[in-house]
């Protein structure tokens, strides 16, 4: 009873914390339990154009800085002949190229890969706002804009619904005297933003305006739009400056916060920025490994992903092995098959993997084939075992240089994989298939090399199936499930599938005889 | 019927392979007695050593360059068997029952060279037999002379008694059967004919091959119902005493009946096969229970040979 205890306490401990940690890996570091799941990635590029006239220039960009919802993968400033330097200022982020002396038509390039945080709080900034700066406004403008404002506080309570009001005042279809006169000509959204802005300070509103981009794929020569963002209980709140919605929407980048400007060049003439962007689909897998905001995590940081990539391929294959073994246990101790050399048929898998099923068992059958009817005359030589073995190795060596030579000749490439067969393990077979065939008859050989045959088989469907292949290199923690999985058949004191073909002759006895 | 009911099979307390393997095997042989069986040079000389009656030991061979004074060797004994110590399965045993005009003759009548009996010794020594292929020792037995009761039961090959024994207490028993379809060997899967055995009384219950019930030997034609097994009440004491001198709870000893010498041990097996529940037409696990029960063991070989005799009694 103790041991079996022992045994269901191991079995637990191992298959909790197996999932637990499958558990923590999906959910706190985002690793997808499917190899199917992919995410959007986006490439915005803003392409920086000017006229340089022989003097040091000088281009200085705003930057994102973390916009909210979005996680930065890379940025790549391309700018062949230009210093470059970031500066981070406690509110802006800001790209700076600078030359001594370029004339002529100039571009430059900021390129930026962002993906979007699945599930992530929509944060709002909380930063505190700027001191209000006063607005001078000449007449008769000052005038119609105090009106305006008195107009829209009276129909308002607070910051909130004093910029909905405002923003409905600026865009409804038919304009109040002052808000025409306030807007002339410009009738656009980047200065509509702008004049919301002039009058919330004004009314002593803080707000500022706020730039950013649509994500649509393929768009090419977009500009920023402007939105503004309005201080009010400790944290600022953004509206849109035509429809008056407040909130960030789907899939917006917010680029730039404040009024600063968002391209500045001194050296330069007709300067100007456009932003093109580009949607493609990465394994959400990759994000969450390479881009995720927990790679220093330990389960991250001490696994397989920090070895190189030569031998984290190698691993992938190794972390298969165990599900090989799964199948072989479950096949022998449930099952009942018998299979010559308890993990050959692992082996055999393996290479089926590198030359894919139909050829892998084919070459199998010739291989072993023609390994046999050789061994069967070596066996009249009388060798001593050791130096026959190594003949069986080097006639298996010169079938597979054989088979290579004619495949080629022949055209038929895949036959070339024939070297992704464990040569010894070959040659062992053989020798095992033929003592077998001399001491218990074709019929032994047929039923063993059937059943290592089909072991094989099914241990490479299974180490194949994508999910498999993808969940045992992704999580490695399911070897702890696979090992508790392996101890409890372990324990295993029914009946195998064979014993009960085995033994069913005893049944029909026994009611033979209970009906006498 | 396909396939049995596996809860049929629980009913009638068949034991499965990995039942035997977890619950006894696992449990009552400790691992480092197996050589003591798997060896049967080891076997061979702890029985002479403890008085355990068996074959004779005629010689053995433990290096490739001693096969060249196999023929002297040979050459006094008109039959003989070679073995390999370390082999399992009745996998390499070669028996000799004629030498003439420098040929071996197997009893099949085939005839051998001297340079295959060397050979096959050399296969033995190079482990070909072996459990994992390991460097091996060959034996030379003397060849067990059949008794006459089993003369009409007997084809190419000695019948061997298999008993089961568990904590030193025989719990089942079976004669084996070489046919002709079996090559002389006397494993069931071969096509060997197992007979069941009634523990109280050493006489046929009844026979099968190939699992499936027989009534008379295959190639003699010899009816089962008449065979009672001769030296029964020393057959069981012999098994028995096997516990004793190996330690291991669950064991397997093969038996012959030479015409001069009575009971022999020939080989015992910590790993016994479980065929024996299909020619007795009966389960262990039921069995090997009622054994498990029992608080006290410390009785003598005989005093348990008579305990089983009187507790599965069949008739």
């Amino acid at each position: 009873m103790t041991p079996r205890f022992k045994l269901a306490v191991l079995v637990f401990v191992l298959v909790s914390s197996g999932i637990g940690l499958i558990l923590y890996k999906h959910f706190s570091l985002g690793f997808p339990l499917w190899p199917g799941d992919k995410q959007q990635v986006w490439t915005i590029e803003a392409k920086i154009e000017f006229v340089a006239h022989g003097d040091p220039v000088v281009v200085s960009l705003a930057l994102p800085d973390n916009p909210p919802h979005f996680i930065n993968l890379k940025e790549d400033f391309a700018s062949s002949g230009y210093g470059f330097s970031q500066e981070k200022a406690t509110v802006e982020r800001r790209a700076k190229w600078t030359s001594r002396a370029v004339s002529g038509k100039q571009t430059l390039f900021y390129r930026l890969d962002v993906y979007e945080k699945k599930g992530a709080h929509l944060k709002k900034s909380f930063d505190p706002p700027t001191p209000l700066s006063p607005v001078e406004l000449e007449e008769p403008f000052k005038t119609a804009a105090l009106n305006l404002v008195t107009d829209v506080q009276k129909r308002s309570v607070n910051a909130e619904t004093f910029t909905i009001e405002l923003i409905k005042s600026l865009n409804s279809p038919d304009l109040e005297q002052s808000v025409r006169l306030l807007l002339g000509e410009r009738n656009n959204e980047r200065f509509k933003a702008q004049l919301a802005i002039d009058l919330l300070s004004l009314a002593e509103i803080p707000a500022r305006i706020v730039r950013g981009l649509y994500l649509e794929s393929g768009r090419r020569r977009q500009s920023l739009v402007s939105f503004i963002e309005v201080y009010e209980s400790d944290q600022w709140q953004l509206f849109n400056p035509i429809t008056g919605t407040s909130g960030i929407p789907e899939n917006f980048v917010i680029w730039q916060r404040g009024g600063q400007s968002l391209l500045d060049v001194t050296g330069g003439s007709q300067s100007l920025v456009h932003f093109s962007m580009i949607e493609n689909a990465r394994a959400s897998r990759d994000l969450a490994l390479r881009y995720g905001e927990n790679t220093k995590a330990p389960l991250i940081d001490f696994s397989i992903y920090s070895l190189p990539i030569e031998e984290q391929n190698a691993f992938k294959y190794i972390l298969l092995i165990p599900i090989g073994a799964l199948i072989v246990v479950i096949m022998r101790l449930l099952v009942g098959l018998r299979t010559s050399g308890t993990f050959m048929p692992i082996l055999i898998a393996l290479a089926f993997i590198q030359t894919t099923l139909l050829t892998g068992v084919l070459i199998f059958l010739v291989v072993v084939g023609t390994g046999l009817i050789i061994r069967s005359y070596l066996s009249h030589l009388n060798l001593l075992l050791v130096a026959r073995i190594s003949s069986v190795i080097i006639v298996v060596v010169a079938i597979m240089a054989g088979i290579s030579i004619i495949s080629q000749k022949l055209g038929l490439s895949q036959a070339l994989t024939v070297t992704f067969f464990p040569m010894i393990i070959l040659a062992w077979t053989i020798e095992r298939m033929s003592i077998l065939w001399e001491e218990d008859g074709p019929h032994e050989v047929l039923i063993q090399g059937g059943g290592s045959l089909l072991v094989a088989v099914l241990a490479y469907l299974c180490m194949t199936n994508r999910v498999v292949e993808y969940f045992t290199f992704n999580f490695p923690e399911v070897l702890l499930v696979n090992l508790g999985l392996i101890m409890i058949l372990g324990q295993y004191t029914g009946y195998r599938l064979s014993e009960l073909r085995r033994f069913r002759t005893l049944m029909e006895q026994d009611v033979s005889s209970k009906s006498k | 019927m396909f396939l049995a009911n596996p809860n049929k099979l629980r009913e009638m307390g068949i034991l499965g392979m990995n039942g035997r393997n977890v619950s006894y095997i696992a449990r009552h042989n400790p691992r480092r007695l197996f050589p003591l069986v798997d060896n049967k040079l080891k076997f061979k000389l702890l029985a002479q050593k403890a008085g355990i009656a068996v074959p004779e030991l005629l010689g053995t061979v433990s290096e490739q360059h001693d096969i060249k004074k196999l023929r002297s060797m040979l050459a006094p004994h008109a039959q003989f068997v070679i073995k390999p110590a370390k082999g399992s399965g009745g996998k390499g045993i070669l028996v000799i029952n004629e030498q003439r005009h420098d040929l071996y003759f197997k009893p099949s009548e085939e005839a051998l060279t001297n340079a295959q009996i060397e050979l096959h010794v050399s296969n033995i020594l190079s482990g070909l037999y072996s459990l994992g292929g390991v460097p091996d020792i060959a034996m030379i037995e003397a060849m067990v002379q059949l008794d006459p009761v089993f003369i009409p039961y007997s084809y190419e090959g000695i019948p061997d008694i298999r008993v089961i024994l568990f904590r030193g207490y025989p719990v089942m028993a079976m004669l084996r059967l070489a046919t002709h379809v079996s090559d002389g060997k006397a494993n069931l899967h071969q096509g060997a004919v197992g007979v069941g055995i009634d523990l109280a009384t050493g006489s046929a219950l009844h026979a099968v091959q190939f699992n499936r019930p027989v009534s008379k030997h295959p190639d003699t034609d010899c009816a089962f119902s008449e065979l009672k097994i001769p030296h029964w009440d020393h057959i069981l004491p012999l098994a028995a005493s096997c516990y004793e001198h190996t330690g291991l709870g669950y064991l397997g000893a093969d038996i012959v009946l030479d015409k001069k010498l009575g009971p022999l041990i020939i080989e015992l097996n910590a790993r016994p096969g479980l065929s024996i529940q299909v020619a007795n037409g009966t389960g262990l696990a039921k069995r090997l229970e009622k054994i498990d029960a029992l608080a006290q063991t410390d009785h003598s070989p005989q005093e348990r040979a008579a305990f089983s005799q009187q507790l599965f009694r069949v008739a």
